[in-house]
C-alpha cells in the first residue's frame, strides 16, 4: 500500500500565532520547475492591520528588555536555525532551484548574519551613542533609541531565507518590532522561519510575517498611522514614490528600496536607520 | 397594546409586580416566582449568540453603527485612583470625543464614584443634562459599589449623596450573596429602597440602573431570575457588570437579558434598559451587541434612554476606527487621547 503525503499548510505568524488569513484566502507556491509546493495563506490588508497591533502591543516589552538579553534571544534564533537547517536547505532548494549547496551556503549566511547582528544588540548604543561637550556643568547624553512598530517589505529577489533575514535582524537589534511581508513567490522558509521564532525566546508579536502579495498590503502599510517606519528594501518593483508620499502623512521614516545581490547587506547603517537619538542634559556634580 | 397590557400598564410598579408574583413580594413568594420561569438552553442561547456575532456591518452601515455606539457610551472611570483632575479630562472626552472631528457625537453619560459627582457636574457646566437627559448624564455608582458589602442604611446614603450631588443616573449593585442564598425578598426589598431614595428634591427621579454581576450569579438561569427580580422591583435599567470581577458582559448573558426585556415588554408594554459593561474593548464587539440588540427586541432599543455601552476603552478603539472611515487609512493610539 502506498502511503498517502502530508502536505504542510504555510499559515500566516501574527501575535506568536499561526492563523489563516482573515480573508480565508490562499495562493498556490510553486517550486522553481513549475510544480505544486503548497498552498500558503494570502493575507489581507486587515492581516496587515491586526500584525501592527500585534507589534504594538509586543514593543514595551522588547524595547524595556536589556541590550544583552535581546542580543542572547536573537543568537538563539541562530541557535535554533543551525536545528533545522535540514528543513531550510530543502526548502530553498525546492523552491528557488538552486543546488544543495547553494542552498546550504544561503542557510549558513542566513545563521552568521543573525550571529552577526546579534552581537550588536549590546554594542551599537556605544558606537552610535555620544557624551557631548557643553558649555556648563551638565552632562550632555545622545542615546539611540528604538524608533518602534517597523513594516518591512522583505526582498522578492535572490535568496528567499537570507533576503528576508537580512531586512528583519537590523530593525529588532535596538527593540523595534517588525511587521514583514514575506517574498511572494517563495514564502516557505519565512513561515518556517516563523516557527523557528515561535519556539525561540522571541516574544509573541515582535514579528510578524505575512505572506502575500506586496503590492496589495504596501498601501496599507505605508499610510498606517501606527507603523513608525518603513523599510522598502523589496519595494523596488512597486509604485514606492507614492509609498513614501503615503508614509509621509504620518511621519513614518522611509528606507528606500535596494536591487542587486548586496540588498540589505549587514551593516550599522540598517541598525540605526531604526532609531531615534534622545539627547538628555544631567546636571554635573551638584550633590 | 394588548387588553392583558393596558391592564398593567395601568397599574404602579408595586402594584404590577404583586399581580405577577401573586403575592406580596416574600422570598417564598418571589422563589416560586422565579423558578416557575422556563430555563435556558444555554447551548442554544450561546449559539444564537455566536451567530449574531457574525453580521457583516460594512461601509454605510458601519459608519452608522460607529456614531451610534459613541452615543451610547457611559463613558467611565472607577478607579481608586481617581482624581478631579481626572474626571475633569473625562468629561472634556465625553464631550469632544475626537477633538480632529468636531462631527464627532458625544457620549450618553459620564459614569463616576458618587464623590466625584460635584467634579463631573462642574465640569460638564451647561452641556450637563441636569435630569432632563438633553445632554451629558452624570451617572453614579451607589450601595457600595463593586461588593454591595454594606449595610441598607449605608448603602442608601451613599444614593442620597450622589442623588443630591446632581447625579442622573444610579448604578446600583445587587447583593449577590443574598441572591445566590434564595433570600429574594431581601435582593428586591433593596432595590425598591434604592429607587425610592432616588428622588430629587423636585420629587422628580434620577434613573436606577440594577447591576447584576453576572459573573458572580453563575448560571444563566440565574442571570434570567436577576433580571426578572431587578425588573420586578423597577429597575430601568438592568447592567451586566461592575467591570471589577474577571468575567465581565459577554454576548450570551447579554442576549439573555435582552430576551427578558423583550417578555417584559409583551407582557405589560414597559420598556427597560439594558447596559452590558466590562469588557467590550473593540468597536467590532461592540458592533456585535448593536446586531443583539436590534434583532432580539428591535432598533428602538438603540437610543441611550435603552441601551448603553459601560466602557472606558472602547471609545478609543471606536474612534480609531471612525477615522479610518473619514481618512481612508489605519490610525494609531497616537492620534486619540490617552486616559
Amino acid at each position: 500500500m502506498t502511503r498517502l503525503a502530508v502536505p504542510k499548510t504555510y499559515k500566516l505568524y501574527l501575535g506568536g500565532k499561526f492563523p489563516r488569513s482573515e480573508s480565508g484566502r490562499v495562493y498556490e507556491i510553486r517550486s522553481h520547475d513549475g510544480d505544486f509546493l503548497a498552498n500558503a495563506a494570502k493575507a489581507s490588508r486587515k492581516d496587515a492591520r491586526d500584525a501592527v497591533v500585534a507589534a504594538r502591543s509586543a514593543l514595551g516589552g522588547w524595547a524595556g528588555a536589556t541590550a544583552y538579553n535581546r542580543g542572547q534571544v536573537l543568537y538563539r534564533i541562530a541557535e535554533l536555525l543551525e536545528g533545522r537547517r535540514a528543513q531550510f536547505v530543502a526548502e530553498i532548494v525546492q523552491s528557488e532551484g538552486v543546488s544543495a549547496a547553494a542552498a546550504s551556503a544561503q542557510v549558513d549566511e542566513a545563521i552568521d548574519r543573525w550571529v552577526w547582528y546579534a552581537g550588536w544588540a549590546d554594542k551599537y548604543l556605544q558606537v552610535a551613542g555620544n557624551a557631548n561637550p557643553v558649555s556648563g556643568p551638565y552632562f550632555n547624553l545622545s542615546v539611540p533609541e528604538p524608533t518602534g512598530v517597523v513594516a518591512i517589505i522583505a526582498p522578492q529577489t535572490g535568496g528567499s531565507l537570507l533576503g528576508l533575514v537580512s531586512a528583519v535582524a537590523p530593525a529588532l537589534v535596538s527593540g523595534n518590532t517588525v511587521v514583514v511581508v514575506a517574498n511572494e513567490t517563495m514564502p516557505l522558509s519565512a513561515i518556517s522561519l516563523g516557527e523557528v521564532l515561535a519556539t525561540s525566546d522571541v516574544p509573541a508579536g515582535v514579528v510578524n510575517i505575512l505572506t502575500g502579495s506586496p503590492a496589495e498590503m504596501a498601501p496599507w502599510l505605508a499610510s498606517h498611522a501606527d507603523v513608525n517606519a518603513l523599510d522598502l528594501v523589496g519595494a523596488g518593483d512597486l509604485d514606492w514614490i507614492h509609498l513614501e508620499i503615503d508614509a509621509a502623512e504620518t511621519l513614518t521614516r522611509v528606507l528606500q528600496p535596494e536591487n542587486g545581490p548586496d540588498a540589505a547587506s549587514p551593516s550599522l547603517s540598517r541598525i540605526l536607520a531604526f532609531t531615534e537619538t534622545k539627547t538628555i542634559w544631567h546636571t554635573k556634580g551638584l550633590i | 397594546m394588548t387588553t392583558s397590557q393596558t391592564a398593567m400598564a395601568q397599574l404602579n410598579t408595586g402594584e404590577r409586580a404583586l399581580a405577577l408574583i401573586g403575592g406580596e413580594a416574600t422570598d417564598a413568594n418571589l422563589r416560586r416566582y422565579l423558578h416557575g420561569i422556563p430555563g435556558i438552553d444555554a447551548v442554544g442561547l450561546e449559539q444564537r449568540a455566536a451567530d449574531l456575532g457574525t453580521r457583516s456591518i460594512k461601509t454605510s452601515s458601519k459608519k452608522w453603527a460607529i456614531d451610534r455606539i459613541i452615543s451610547l457610551i457611559d463613558l467611565t472611570t472607577l478607579e481608586g485612583a481617581d482624581t478631579p483632575g481626572k474626571v475633569k479630562s473625562l468629561v472634556g472626552k465625553a464631550l469632544t470625543p475626537d477633538a480632529g472631528d468636531l462631527s464627532c457625537p458625544r457620549v450618553a453619560a459620564v459614569c463616576v464614584y458618587g464623590d466625584m459627582v460635584p467634579h463631573a457636574v462642574a465640569a460638564l457646566g451647561p452641556a450637563h443634562s441636569a435630569g432632563t437627559d438633553a445632554g451629558v448624564n452624570v451617572a453614579a455608582v451607589a450601595t457600595a459599589f463593586p461588593s454591595g458589602r454594606a449595610s441598607l442604611a449605608i448603602k442608601l446614603a451613599d444614593v442620597n449623596d450622589a442623588v443630591a450631588a446632581g447625579a442622573d443616573e444610579i448604578d446600583m449593585v445587587i447583593d449577590r450573596g443574598a441572591f445566590l442564598s434564595g433570600r429574594f425578598g431581601q435582593v428586591y426589598d433593596e432595590i425598591v429602597a434604592v429607587k425610592q431614595n432616588c428622588r430629587r428634591a423636585d420629587g422628580s427621579f434620577a434613573h436606577l440602573k440594577v447591576i447584576l454581576e453576572t459573573g458572580e450569579l453563575g448560571t444563566y438561569d440565574n442571570v434570567r431570575r436577576a433580571s426578572w427580580l431587578a425588573i420586578l422591583a423597577g429597575g430601568e435599567f438592568i447592567k451586566t457588570s461592575t467591570g471589577k470581577v474577571p468575567l465581565a458582559a459577554t454576548l450570551p448573558v447579554t442576549l439573555s437579558m435582552l430576551e427578558v426585556v423583550r417578555d417584559w415588554h409583551r407582557l405589560t408594554g414597559a420598556k427597560v434598559g439594558v447596559k452590558p459593561a466590562g469588557g467590550i474593548r473593540t468597536s467590532k464587539d461592540a458592533t456585535k451587541y448593536l446586531v443583539t440588540v436590534a434583532e432580539t427586541v428591535g432598533e428602538e432599543w438603540l437610543t441611550p434612554g435603552l441601551f448603553r455601552f459601560g466602557a472606558s476603552s472602547l471609545l478609543n478603539d471606536v474612534l480609531m476606527q471612525r477615522q479610518k472611515m473619514t481618512s481612508g487609512h489605519y490610525s494609531g493610539p497616537d492620534y486619540v487621547t490617552m486616559d
